[in-house]
């Protein structure tokens, strides 16, 4: 052997040597490190940028708000930096790889891709790197069951829940979920695999209530939907199912009062329910609603406290006051509220310090936000109860209903519209069955920590 | 039948939509051999300037003035600092040059005016009219009428104006063009700012049906089948080749789409255009190039 080849493998083995031990040195730097590093996967600039903007503010001001306010999460204060992605996927990817190994000593508790896409190109990268993705209202529905995607958590609210909601709701406008039978709900969603997400659970709800399900795919970015409008005039839905994303949401609203049909039949998804989406469609968007798990809103007890202690101290985030308590800004406050959760309950086993991605997966899986603890972080009402498993990343499964008045966003729904969920559940894991057959992953056991 | 008439109209009305913006590629393309890509780009400027002014308070006339104002003082400055340093340079470094112009225009409209989405109300109520048994949108015929206009007074200064006329000598052959003394500079900024003018035209009608928004530089998308297919130098070809890309996509959307399991206009509109390109390559109204061999 040469001395050059046995260099090689030495230095190979030296690498491997590291690699195996870049778990305990983490736990030792947490350990050492005082501060909770939580890196931030942003797109302030590009087409997404006035959706993604509230957001961070939502995040960046609760985040402020426990470090100002409570003194960190158990004294460990959280810092951040920000890493724009643009939305694109490549960008995203990029993003992940180079704040994964945390900073200043600190690990990456979670990451929050951000993007549909980005979420499904990290889903194997997660589990080898062992830091939990949080993927709030997308991602995929079947890494709900955490025995195939340890490290990815669509909490709250799947694409499949969302369109389970969407015709429960229908049923309470109708009267009873026997009054869908002979129904005809029309999807009109944006032609990719995030608006294709919701085809199999409508197919297998249609089947079981009775209903007729049209599908009408329009493709992206969804600037011109004359074509679709016309098929919708023709086929006259009792409803139509908006799953729209940028600016297909306004033409769609826009279009459809020009073909006639009633704006206040089109339920909008989580992704077509925020006033970026309903604004620019003017004075025909009166009457449209939306299902989100993002109630907007400023009345919710914990954004009286942001207002107090982060906006009228000039603290925020937030450019433009407007947003404040709408529906994107709210959203970054609820995922702020949940990532803080995991966290928190990690250190409940771990200890208090920064956690790693493997701490923060135990305290995400035995993660319990009941009634009672949400009154305590002045959430009621806008985040949902939410318990989540080993076997249900999910938790929650519920939407309210908004609609638009012309100036802001009303909930006009009784509570959170439930979702179909111990129907859907088994379907769900069977995909994710399949999933964990076609990749040669062996499903972890379903014991609790 | 009533069904496929409606679906003809409104495949119609939405290709002169995609006209509006071919015809602020065919203009510059027509003067200069430059494909500019900062045309989307241009578009997002003008509408963004002019919602901005007018959520500031400037009343609708002034608002429009001073966005025409903006959008040629921005075609001089694209002239002077850009265009001019590129005479005599090969038409793929001009391109190249659009490429970066549309990035930095996209860039500044962001970092002045925001990345919000704005509504964008012309007073224009798009109420659906019936006209025997199918519905028409009144915006969408607005939209076809302000397109016919601009395409008549377009050609009328190509074919009638001295500025006109010493625009097609200098698409036929600039070197000749200038050796009798006409300016390319000048008659660049004049270009620029008509295609900003034609800009500002389809920002406004865009930016009222989909919001003021990033995403009105991807109706450039839109544009390119209908370029192809009209010729890259006729503006009448512009709006001739929008109606057939309009009309085909959603016809083809409506009684293809569901036989090949999708949506199907995006890409059915380039099938049709890449169909025109074999048969004629310049497109149905543009300029062949004959050349001494």
């Amino acid at each position: 052997m040469s001395s050059r080849l046995k260099k090689a493998l030495r230095g190979l083995a030296f690498a491997a040597l590291a690699l195996a031990a870049v778990p305990s040195v983490f736990s030792a730097a947490a350990e050492e490190a005082k501060q909770q590093y939580f890196p931030l996967a942003t797109f302030r600039v590009g087409a997404y940028a006035s959706s993604g903007i509230p957001v961070w503010a939502g995040e960046i001001d609760y985040f402020r708000y426990i470090n100002e306010v409570e003194g960190g999460i158990n004294g460990v204060k959280l810092f951040w930096d920000e890493c724009e992605t643009e939305w694109e996927v490549e960008k995203g990817v990029e993003c992940y790889e180079r704040v994964k190994a945390g900073k200043d000593g600190s690990p990456v508790p979670i990451f929050l891709p951000h993007g549909d896409p980005i979420s499904k190109a990290l889903t194997e990268k997660t589990v080898a790197d062992k830091i939990p993705q949080i993927t709030i209202a997308y991602g995929r529905t079947e890494s709900i069951d955490g025995r195939v995607f340890p490290y990815s958590f669509p909490v709250l609210f799947s694409f499949w829940s969302e369109a389970s909601s969407v015709i429960n709701h229908i049923a309470e406008i109708e009267g009873g979920k026997e009054k869908l039978k002979g129904l005809k709900i029309a999807t009109v969603y944006h032609d990719s695999p995030y608006g294709k997400e919701t085809q199999v659970p409508l197919d297998f709800l249609a089947k079981t209530y009775g209903f007729e399900n049209i599908q009408i795919p329009v493709p992206h970015p969804g600037n011109e939907q004359s074509a679709q409008w016309a098929k919708i005039r023709q086929l006259k839905p009792d409803y139509v199912f908006l799953r729209g994303w940028g600016v297909m949401t306004p033409v769609a609203i826009k279009t459809a009062a020009k073909t006639g049909f009633p704006v206040d039949h089109i339920i909008g998804g989580i992704w077509s329910g925020s006033e970026e989406d309903v604004r620019p469609a003017g004075a025909v968007g009166k009457g449209y609603k939306a299902v989100t798990p993002f109630p907007a809103g400023a009345d919710f007890e914990i954004l009286k406290k942001l207002k107090a202690n982060i906006v009228d101290k000039g603290l925020s985030d937030l450019k433009d006051p407007k947003s404040f308590g709408s529906v994107y800004y709210n959203s970054g406050v609820i995922e702020a509220i949940i990532s803080v959760e995991a966290i928190r309950k990690a250190q409940s086993k771990f200890g208090n310090r920064p956690v790693t991605g493997e701490e923060a997966q135990w305290g995400l899986e035995n993660l319990k936000l009941d009634e009672a603890r949400l009154k305590e972080i002045g959430a009621d009402g806008l985040v949902q109860p939410l318990e989540l498993s080993i076997k249900d990343h999910e938790g929650g499964g519920a939407g309210k209903i908004l609609q638009w008045d012309g100036e802001k966003w009303n909930i006009v729904s009784n509570g959170w519209v439930r979702s179909d969920r111990e129907l859907l559940l088994p379907l769900i894991y069977e995909r994710a069955a399949a999933y964990a057959k076609e990749k040669g992953i062996t499903p972890r056991p379903d014991v609790s920590n | 039948m009533s069904f496929f008439l409606e679906t003809l109209v409104g495949g119609l009305l939405a290709g002169v939509m995609y006209s509006l913006v071919a015809i602020g590629f065919v203009l510059i393309y027509k003067a200069s051999g430059i494909f500019n890509f900062a045309q989307g780009s241009m578009v997002l400027f003008a509408a963004l300037a002019f919602v901005t002014l007018r959520e500031a308070g400037w009343d609708f006339v002034p608002a429009l003035l001073v966005t025409l104002v903006v959008m040629v003082a921005g075609a001089i400055a694209i002239e002077r600092f850009v265009l001019r340093a590129l005479i005599g340079q090969s038409d793929l470094t001009l391109f190249m040059a659009t490429l970066g112009l549309s990035f930095v225009i996209e860039g500044l409209a962001q970092l002045f005016m925001g990345a919000s989405v704005h509504e964008l109300n012309l007073g224009i109520d798009d109420i659906p009219i019936e006209v025997g048994p199918i519905l028409v949108s009144q915006f969408d015929l607005l939209a076809a009428a302000t397109a016919g206009a601009l395409v008549i007074s377009l050609s009328l200064f190509f074919n009638f104006t001295r500025i006109g006329i010493s625009l097609r000598a200098i698409a036929d052959d600039p070197l000749a063009a200038q050796s009798i003394g006409i300016r390319l500079p000048t008659l660049w900024r004049i270009v620029w700012g008509v295609a900003g003018l034609v800009a500002l035209v389809a920002g406004l009608l865009w930016g009222a049906r989909q919001g003021v928004q990033f995403s009105l530089t991807l109706v450039v998308l839109k544009a390119l089948p209908v370029l192809i297919i009209g010729g890259f130098t006729s503006i009448g070809g512009a709006i001739v080749g929008g109606l057939l890309i309009g009309a085909s996509e959603s016809l083809a959307e409506i009684y293809l789409g569901d036989l090949l399991g999708g949506s199907v206009s995006t890409w059915f509109a380039y099938v049709v255009a890449l169909a025109f390109l074999l048969i004629r390559p310049a497109g149905l109204f543009g300029d062949r190039a004959i050349e001494r061999v």
